[in-house]
């Protein structure tokens, strides 16, 4: 129904929109690369997305899998084989002609391993090679030495290069080509004039003519250009900012809901973190966990710091990723009589105030973050009052953000931690690196030999059960008893999920915020300008 | 002049008092969060409003003072004592100790004290308890500060050594100790004096940056450069103009103490 409306309301704003005109908006820094496969920032990453063409595409509203360069897709031998039936009449930029050739070498150029692609590393699910076979020009089939999770979502990631065309000015398929780049200043992109989309109507795509991407850092200029009407969209605004805009013009502003970036913090469970033992004892007990988690008043963390643009955060998945979000977990809710019950369990009693554990060491702790991040500071101050109620006294250390990296990765020397999480892959075989015990990201005791508790174990066969197989049901089933076992282990206490907050400018059509990246611009090639703005544009 | 001395001296006094007696005058604890009255306006309950956490700002403004202006002008004694030792000393005696010195000064002059500062904070045991950070921070920054006073002191040693005072001293006997605490020293005391209290804002404005990227005084606890943060977004400054309470009270104390020079060291 949702996907109905959206697509009535592109309708008729078309008939309001007119073709051409530039959409400009900002980008937070320089791309650092242009090579798709290279990708692994956010302004180089929003140039893929303008630009690059893929085979399936996730559609940020709906999150539904959409044909694009493949007008169909098979996957076989359980994840181990996808065969892609490609669109017929597509061609790259420059005019040359897209076929399984194409796709062939984008795929080898992908998993080269001298070219350490990020976007590749997602593919590799174990040791081996990737074949390719083209059985016909509009045909092609990839097999992988083992059956790959989430499989054709990964393809949306993939933005497919030309085998004949130069390298230095390489043609794309998507809706915009680069067409020129003023470092520290702009990335200016135009309409391809080969793209192969029309809207209902048989008009070719983009409405745009070009797109404008301004360097800027500074998010209050940003603000200022956008209610200027300089900018028509800013396409992440941070709470705040989202909030005093909204008191001047409520129509600009967008809360799509919740997003998939949260808010959490983790306790310090290496063994041989130098820490005192019995803090160690403390940090590895679930009581003392849980009793920290019931002692923070999440509501309080979305009211006054996000100025109600959050969502208390019931686990590892956020509600904005509709297929994986477990709807059971409820969040630890706040009540400091349960985190007392908790403690006294351990041993440990209040004594004047002051919260001690059972040979009398006073609970006291230091939290991590890092500095300049206003919203975590302000959080880790909220946590300091919320515990000192229940007699525990925290200390909060804002480091510089490689000092941090530096302790919780190699010296292991912190007690607790409060950094936020982004998943921009929906599927949970993204998240391997976190939860499976022996990983390197298993923050709160990385890369295991073997799994410390019981509990870990099970993640561990979970995960790994569940990207063995293509079977969606039973992978649901064993992610959602992942996400329980965190919730009840609380390994990281999940604080808050952030909303996904944009600016739009009433003069820009057909955009439609989603709660996934890219917010605002995901249907890039159906957005056009009122013709006011064309007029202002042309002056 | 001597007016407007008298005046700085009353003010200092009022504020220093304020600060000092902070519990008696601040009508919350400064790490109170009333959050249900978060960036309220000011009141008759909150004189200067509340802060985004819900603090009151009057009594994080009095409790700040009181630790900004107790810890300045321990960095800036800890700051000159190191000065007139290595520079009155480097000055005085010459030769090879004065050219070392000299180096070092250059060399503390030259360093980017930013990045130290990061290296050093990160540094620092995490358990330290937000006063003992507050001190730490202070005590580095008078470690460090000590490098632009000494090569002023050494340059004030060195030209009284080669002078005719000196020499009369000489060649009365006066050799050693003596010479350097009875002869160099008292003509040395106004630029001491106002090495000193040039280095209290320095060190207060030093403190309020390092707040203002949040590398200064811990949490919960206030100071001059916490409270300063705020002043961060100009909109907000534009719609709640008591936030530059503590600027205004920085620009008083920071004046005063400039008025508080000695005579001579205007006149220079």
């Amino acid at each position: 129904m949702k996907r109905l409306l959206v697509s009535f309301a592109m309708t008729a704003a078309t008939l309001l929109a007119q073709w051409g005109g530039e959409l400009r908006f900002c980008l937070r820094s320089d791309p650092k690369t242009f090579n798709p496969l290279l990708v692994d920032d956010e302004a180089s990453e929003t140039i893929r997305y303008l630009t690059g063409g893929v085979l399936i595409r996730v559609n940020r509203l709906t999150q539904e899998l959409e044909p694009e360069l493949a007008a169909s897709w098979k996957i076989s031998r359980q994840g181990r084989v996808i065969t892609f039936q490609l669109r017929r009449g597509v061609s790259f930029s420059d005019g040359t002609p897209f076929t399984a050739d194409d796709v062939a070498y984008t795929i080898r150029a992908l998993m080269d391993p001298a070219l350490h692609s990020p976007t590749g590393d997602s593919f590799r699910s174990a040791p081996g090679g990737i074949a390719t076979n083209i059985s016909a020009p509009n045909q092609i089939t990839i097999a992988f030495p083992a059956p790959v999770a989430g499989l054709e979502r990964l393809f949306d990631q993939v933005a497919i290069l030309s085998s004949r065309s130069p390298r230095k000015a390489p043609p794309v398929l998507g809706p915009f080509v680069v067409a020129r780049y003023t470092p520290g200043t702009e990335v200016v992109l135009e309409r391809n004039p080969h793209y192969w989309k029309t809207d209902a109507g048989g008009r070719h795509l983009p409405y745009l003519d070009q797109i404008r991407l301004d360097i800027q850092q500074n998010r209050e200029i940003e603000l200022a250009r956008f209610t200027r009407g300089e900018l028509q969209l800013i396409n992440t605004i941070d709470p705040e900012m989202f909030t005093r805009l909204a008191r001047q013009e409520p129509a600009l502003v967008r809360d799509a809901g919740p997003s998939l970036e949260s808010e959490m913090m983790w306790f310090n469970q290496n063994p041989m973190a130098p820490l005192p033992d019995y803090e160690k004892i403390w940090f590895r007990s679930q009581n003392f966990r849980r009793a920290i988690s019931a002692a923070i008043n999440r509501a309080d963390l979305c009211r006054v710091v996000y100025y109600g643009h959050a969502q208390p955060a019931a686990g590892p998945i956020s509600p904005a990723n509709r297929s994986w979000f477990d709807a059971r977990l409820q969040p630890h809710g706040y009540d400091p009589k349960d985190a007392l019950d908790r403690l006294r369990r351990d041993g440990f009693h209040l004594d004047s105030g002051v919260l001690r554990d059972r040979d009398g060491h006073p609970v006291e702790f230091s939290l991590i973050t890092n500095s300049g991040n206003k919203a975590r500071e302000r959080m880790a101050a909220m946590i300091q009052q919320d515990l000192a109620a229940i007699g525990i006294k925290l200390n909060i250390v804002t480091l510089d953000f490689r000092s941090l990296i530096e302790r919780i990765s190699q010296s292991f020397h912190y007690e607790a931690c409060l950094l936020g999480l982004t998943n921009y892959d929906l599927d949970p075989s993204s998240q391997m690196n976190v939860w499976l015990s022996s990983a390197g990201d298993h923050q709160w005791y990385p890369n295991q030999k073997t799994p410390a508790t019981a509990w870990e174990a099970e993640i561990d066969r979970l995960m790994q059960a569940q990207a063995a197989t293509v079977d969606r049901e039973k992978r649901k089933t064993y992610f959602d008893r992942v996400q329980e076992i965190v919730s009840d282990q609380a390994p990281f206490l999940y604080l808050i999920t952030k909303n996904s907050l944009s600016a739009v400018s009433p003069k820009l059509h057909n955009a439609a915020p989603a709660m996934i990246s890219p917010q605002t611009y995901w249907n890039a090639e159906y957005l056009a300008l009122a013709p006011a703005q064309l007029a202002r544009n042309a002056r | 002049m001597t007016r407007a001395r008298n005046l700085a001296i009353g003010l200092l006094a009022l504020i220093f008092v304020a600060s000092l007696f902070a519990n008696f005058f601040a009508p919350a604890p400064y790490a109170a969060q009333f959050r249900e009255f978060v960036s309220a306006p000011r009141s008759h309950r909150f004189w200067l409003g509340t802060d985004d956490l819900g603090r009151d700002r009057w009594s994080r403004l009095l409790y700040g003072t009181r630790i900004s202006l107790l810890l300045a002008p321990a960095a800036a004694l800890l700051s000159t004592v190191m000065a007139v030792v290595i520079g009155g000393i480097a000055g005085y005696a010459g030769g090879w100790w004065d050219r070392i010195v000299r180096r070092v000064i250059d060399v503390f002059l030259s360093i980017p004290w930013l990045f130290l500062f990061l290296i050093v904070r990160a540094l620092l045991p995490l358990n330290a308890s937000p006063f003992a950070s507050v001190a730490i921070t202070f005590t580095i920054m008078g470690l460090i500060g000590w490098a632009p006073a000494a090569r002023i002191i050494r340059a004030g040693a060195l030209s009284l050594r080669n002078s005719d005072l000196v020499l009369q001293a000489r060649a009365c006997g006066s050799t050693g100790p003596r010479l350097l605490f009875v002869h160099i020293a008292p003509n040395l005391k106004p630029v001491i004096c106002a090495q000193f209290w040039i280095a209290i804002p320095t060190f207060i404005l030093g403190e309020a940056s390092l707040g203002l990227i949040g590398l200064g005084v811990a949490e919960p606890l206030p100071s001059w450069g916490n409270l300063l943060r705020e002043l961060v977004n100009p909109r907000a400054v534009a719609a709640n103009p008591w936030i530059l309470a503590p600027l205004a009270v920085l620009v008083v104390v920071v004046s005063c103490f400039q008025l508080l020079l000695p005579e001579k060291e205007f006149a220079s």
